[in-house]
């Protein structure tokens, strides 16, 4: 192991990655513990969101620095989460609401076929050439005991920590949060109880989308936004959100956290190369699948009688 | 005054005919018994009132308006909440939560606000949404005497408190007509006298009720009406003393007992 300074640059490497892993693995939780489904299209969403985020940030910028285009860099994110939840909301009712009472691969599958339609359709419309958002200022790092950390990481860090104490508020103490947990445990009671259970899904696909935008507006920030960006990152965040127990709030959190700790630390102080980071979430998917198949924090489920 | 009526309800599972063009009415201030052997439809006849099966044919009305199909959330915004014969709370939430859940729609929601409107003011307002139905939910638990179990999880409740729960988290509702069905389901003698004297204090807060029941003691002794019910037809209706005297009846649900 490295010198200290060193752990602690792959700590706070680790932590920004895993911050947008989580904000991504929410998503897939959400909806799960809803539906009972996994939104294979979610990954598409976050790239939309990025993209549209994208033209809107590079358009309202200028030539500004500063200040400024920090505000135009929220109010870009923004309208990114807005369009992704609208965008999340009409793909539920239009490829998976009708196919409710379907049989369990039906929606699957169908989610499977909105992933392609939307990465097909952004190649189209926007080529695959992938695209770089201006930085918003000056990106240098800042050296703080021998650790670099950039401004950007900073951001990301920020953004994530308040996008997740908002959203668990908002689940444990909001009365839509409220009705939303009573949902994912007991449709039809809920139901009897006078909450307009297709809103809350509609609601859930929302937040679940703008989260995905939000992340994906931090990666183009950190990498670059191309219309199959969604693909190998969203199937990041699902492993994500199946190590912290899938359908489990707290637990997507911290299984994108951990996930993005462990490929950091994995590359850089395990020695794994490079070239096979990607397979690292895969080889941790395939050992909590046989270690603790309901995930670090999630419950074994027992048969429904 | 007749606060809710069936007329003609049938509910077919393909071939098999749950529920067969009841009649059934119940009287507005009155606690009314629905009794019948199992598997005579009590229960489908429920779900089929409060919106969580569609009826194949005939009519729900419910204060003169028809209510036929409609879904359950509208159906217990209008005022009819109901509780199940095996208890479902919602187990991972507290007990306040469970009651607060059924103060959902009554906070909050005003008809010129948008759809999502009412999300961000859910949000936004998270402290005084969050205190009103708190205040609500705890009136319901001190009508239970629940008051000091209500940061339980409620899977963690005894069974005769969750089924207490349970009524107070649908009398949160405030329902003019409360369906239970089966309350005294597995409850000893005192509990079940303790239930009696519950039902007739939701009576009172000017509740209409109406109950499944087996167990006979209870139904005879607070019910007003009694509708029977058997092989999915309604076979009598009238006061506890004509019931027991019917022949119908006696033939097809008391002959068994001794009473």
């Amino acid at each position: 192991m490295g010198s200290a300074a060193e752990f602690f640059q792959h700590l706070m490497n680790g932590l920004t990655l895993g911050g947008i892993y989580a904000l991504i693995a929410l998503g897939y939780t959400m909806v799960y513990g809803i539906l009972k489904f996994i939104n294979f299209a979610h990954g598409d969403i976050l790239m939309v969101g990025s993209y549209i985020g994208l033209f809107v940030y590079n358009a309202i910028r200028g030539q500004i620095l500063g200040f400024w285009t920090i505000i135009a860099f929220f109010l870009s994110m923004l309208v990114g989460m807005v369009f992704s939840a609208v965008l999340g909301i009409a793909i539920e009712r239009i490829a998976y609401k009708p196919l409710r009472k379907a049989t369990r691969l039906a929606p699957l599958l169908s989610a499977i076929g909105v992933s392609f339609i939307l990465s097909n359709l952004a190649a189209w419309m926007w080529g695959t050439k992938s695209k770089k958002l201006e930085y918003p200022f000056n990106n240098a790092p800042l050296h703080i005991g021998g650790v670099a950390i950039t401004p950007h990481q900073i951001l990301i860090l920020v953004v994530v920590i308040v996008m997740m104490v908002a959203l668990k508020l908002f689940i444990d103490r909001s009365r839509m949060g409220k009705a939303m947990r009573a949902t994912s445990l007991d449709q039809d009671t809920a139901k009897l109880m006078g909450v307009k259970v297709d809103r809350i899904i509609a609601l859930t696909f929302a937040i679940g989308s703008a989260l995905a935008a939000t992340a994906g507006f931090l990666i183009a920030l950190e990498i670059k936004v191309y219309p199959s960006m969604g693909t190998m990152t969203g199937l990041k965040a699902f492993v994500a959100a199946v190590v912290g127990g899938i359908g489990n709030i707290s637990g997507a959190m911290v299984g994108g956290i951990l996930l993005g700790l462990i490929e950091t630390f994995g590359v850089a102080l395990i020695g794994i190369p490079y070239g096979l980071r990607d397979t690292i979430a895969f080889a941790v998917l395939i050992i909590i699948l046989l270690v603790k198949p309901e995930g670090l924090l999630g419950k074994a489920e027992k048969e429904k009688v | 005054m007749i606060l809710l009526e069936t007329k003609q309800l049938t509910r077919a599972y393909g071939g098999v005919i749950a529920v067969s063009k009841v009649d059934f009415e119940v009287e507005q201030g009155l606690i009314t018994g629905l009794i019948g052997p199992n598997g005579a439809g009590k229960t489908t006849l429920f779900n089929n009132i409060t919106g969580l099966d569609v009826p194949t044919s005939g009519t729900v009305h419910y204060k003169g308006k028809e209510i036929t199909g409609k879904s359950a959330h509208s159906i217990c915004r209008m005022g009819v909440a109901r509780t199940f014969q095996n208890i479902r709370l919602f187990k991972e939430l507290t007990v306040l939560e469970n009651v607060m859940v059924g103060r959902h729609f009554k906070v909050g929601t005003s008809p010129t606000k948008g759809r999502f409107g009412s999300v961000l003011k859910s949000f936004i307002s998270l402290g005084n949404e969050e205190f009103e139905m708190k205040k609500e939910a705890l009136h319901w638990l001190d009508f239970f005497e629940l008051g000091e179990l209500s940061d339980e999880l409620a899977k963690n409740l005894p069974y005769g408190h969750q089924r207490e729960l349970e009524i107070a988290r649908a009398l949160a509702t405030e329902p003019s007509l409360l369906f239970l069905d089966e309350p005294a389901a597995g409850m000893n003698p005192q509990e079940t006298e303790h239930l009696m004297s519950t039902i007739r204090r939701i009576r009172a807060l000017g509740i209409t009720v109406v109950l499944i029941e087996h167990d006979m003691k209870l139904v005879m002794n607070i019910c007003d009406t009694i509708t029977v019910l058997n092989y999915g037809q309604n076979i009598a209706q009238g006061t506890p003393k004509e019931i027991k005297r019917n022949p119908l009846v006696i033939e097809a649900y008391l002959g068994k007992e001794d009473e």
